[in-house]
């Protein structure tokens, strides 16, 4: 019958593909000067969380509001590598012990801890950025999800991790580099990260990251492990008794989005050249969801437009009226919440495709949009 | 019929003392029952007799203090929801549980019994066997011509016989009703009595009913329990008769 209704992309997918794809690769960088594409360049780190969010919370009902500790795990990982390849015995010199980070000596430690040694190599730093926070959730996620925790009862367990994490890279200022992060980074296997040239390369290495990532994404949403996903977060007693361990499936999209969040993270300490622990805490995971909610939690575009909305925002905000900027985030979650539950995504889908659609039929045979869950 | 004891793997079913007890009170108190291959056995009793509780123990839902369950020789207390569902359990439950955000067709292609792991969910593919499953199966279950619609927009009935069609797709060797009846509009009723009396051939079935009209036309036999106890157990006809059985329920 007509049961090729399952194809990878959607026209409207390939249309939103070829859209953000058009928007990331050469709107941007042919509108926006150096600092400008740097700067969408960060935020766009940021949707590497949201897009995890998306898959976690939006298609599997799990929220987390620690996703920013795996963001910063990723980063750490990244900047370990590019801060020991900072600290020749060279360039530190005047330092009591040459050779290592200049916090460490700073603290009077005086050889470099085991778990630092690995990032001598990057080869494995690469794949550390990715197997430490996924590692982590992994651990997490067996702990609660095989006892059954779940919904309000995870989402304040994953915000005590988060703080705790920060509290404990601030309070090990030997070993992290304290509340400062690290920072001074300079070189990437030789190659200078500070130049305008490496800033674009490295934004373009961003960009197709991001997009591989929204197609892994896609190609697990349009799975049946989506749909046991999407089943799971309805009728989780259901699809228990259905014959699936439903603790597996949560642990999986978990570790899915920590693995987002990490690559996002490892990008963003190329990009900005540093990371701290102010992107590990409670305050930049909240504000990750709330760049979910606001794109429509449910979709995997959506996910990087409410992230450069709201960072646009954010950025143009506080700089008029920094003191306003919290209370206008608030407000934001607020408004997506109560009025747009499906968010920028559901605006496009119920409104704008509909609206499109009858402007089009005026012209020619009425465009038919499908209804119900579909991604934007 | 069950006072001598047999060896376990005779029967599909052997439930024997089992007990539970929610904070001293025995929700269900020394239980024994056996269930043959391809026998429909219906429980009855009053409300708050155990009987939803007796299923969630098979199922593994709730946690049995003591006594066993064996399903074809393995004890079922001990093991996951999952793995009851493997070995060949299938539960539906009082209230229509279906995923409202998929489509029939989706809701049914969940319960059919492959690529059930993380692993296998990813690589699951919707082939021709697949789909002339699913699609046989929205035919016994009349709906046919809603496999693309959104689940929520079913009716009640339509819910119920989603969901046994669910079950149906799984195959379970036991097949678990609460109540599947309750609710129904008189042509609903007809409907599903017609369906079931299809879907329990070649498997055994465990159904909770209070309609004594649908109870006598379907049963083999009859257990009835009452606070947490097996009161009487025999033939719809030796239940009846019984004088506990109409002092307790069936005289009111």
């Amino acid at each position: 019958m007509m049961q090729n209704d399952n194809p990878f992309l959607t026209r409207l997918d390939w249309l939103s593909l070829a859209l953000l794809a058009a928007l990331l690769l050469v709107a941007f960088p042919l509108g926006l000067d150096t600092f400008r594409l740097n700067l969408v360049g960060k935020y766009l780190t940021y949707a590497f969380v949201a897009l995890g969010l998306v898959i976690c919370w939006g298609y599997g009902g799990i929220l987390s509001l620690g996703q920013g500790l795996f963001f910063g795990l990723g980063g750490y990982c990244m900047a370990m590598f590019l801060k020991l390849e900072a600290s020749t015995v060279e360039n530190t010199k005047i330092q009591s012990t040459p050779g290592i980070p200049d916090f460490m000596d700073w603290n009077q430690i005086t050889a470099l801890p085991w778990f630092w040694q690995p990032f001598h190599s990057l080869a494995l730093t690469l794949l550390l950025v990715v197997a430490v926070p996924v590692a982590f959730a992994l651990l997490v996620g067996a702990a609660m999800f095989k006892r059954r925790v779940s919904g309000v009862y995870f989402a304040i367990i994953t915000q005590a991790i988060a703080a705790i994490m920060t509290i404990l890279i601030v309070g090990q200022q030997g070993y992290t580099g304290g509340i400062n992060g690290i920072t001074d980074l300079r070189t990437l296997a030789g190659w200078d990260i500070r130049t305008d040239g490496a800033k674009l390369l490295l934004y373009f290495v961003n960009a197709a990251l991001l997009i591989g990532c929204i197609l892994v994404a896609q190609s697990v949403r349009r799975s049946k492990l989506g749909r046991i996903l999407v089943a799971m977060r309805d009728k989780e007693d259901r699809v228990r008794f259905s014959g699936y361990a439903v603790a597996s499936f949560k642990i999986f999209a978990f570790c899915l989005a920590a693995g987002f969040s990490a690559i996002g993270g490892a990008m963003f300490t190329l990009q900005v050249g540093f990371m701290s622990p102010s992107f590990v805490g409670i305050t930049p995971s909240i504000e990750m969801v709330i760049y979910a909610a606001v794109g429509g939690r449910t979709s995997l575009f959506g996910a990087v437009y409410g992230t450069l909305l709201v960072n646009g925002a954010k950025t143009a905000f506080s700089e008029s009226f920094p003191e306003l900027w919290l209370f206008g985030l608030g407000a934001l979650f607020i408004a997506v919440v109560l009025a747009f539950p499906d968010g920028l995504a559901g605006l496009v889908r119920n409104r704008l495709l509909p609206w499109a659609g009858r402007m089009l039929a005026r012209g020619g045979k009425p465009a038919p949009v499908r209804p119900g869950m579909v991604t934007k | 019929m069950n006072a001598t004891p047999t060896p376990a793997q005779d029967f599909l079913l052997s439930v024997e003392d089992l007990t539970v007890s929610f904070d001293g009170f025995k929700a269900v108190n020394g239980v024994n029952f056996y269930v043959d291959p391809n026998e429909i056995r219906v429980i009855i009793g009053p409300n708050g007799a155990g009987k939803t509780t007796v299923l969630d123990l098979i199922c593994g839902r709730t946690r049995a203090t003591a006594g066993s369950i064996r399903f074809r020789g393995r004890e079922l207390t001990r093991m996951s929801e999952s793995d009851i569902v493997l070995a060949g359990v299938g539960r539906k439950f009082q209230n229509p549980s279906i995923y409202d955000d998929l489509t029939v067709f989706e809701n049914l292609e969940i319960s059919f019994p492959r690529g059930r792991s993380v692993w296998g969910a990813l690589r699951f593919r919707r082939d021709a066997e697949v789909r002339d499953r699913i699609h046989e199966v929205a035919e016994m279950i009349f709906l046919k011509e809603h496999l693309q619609a959104r689940a929520e927009f079913l009716s009640h009935g339509q819910k119920q016989w989603l969901e046994i069609g669910m079950l149906l797709i799984q195959d379970p060797e036991l097949l678990m009703l609460d109540e599947p009846v309750a609710g129904m509009s008189v042509s609903e009723r007809k409907k599903t009595a017609e369906l079931l009396n299809r879907i329990i051939r070649n498997r055994s079935v465990l159904v909770i009913e209070h309609d004594m009209k649908f109870v006598e036309d379907i049963a083999h036999r009859v257990t009835v329990l009452h606070q947490g106890k097996v009161l009487s157990e025999g033939s719809m006809e030796h239940v009846k008769n019984d004088p506990k059985v109409v002092e307790v329920y069936l005289g009111h």
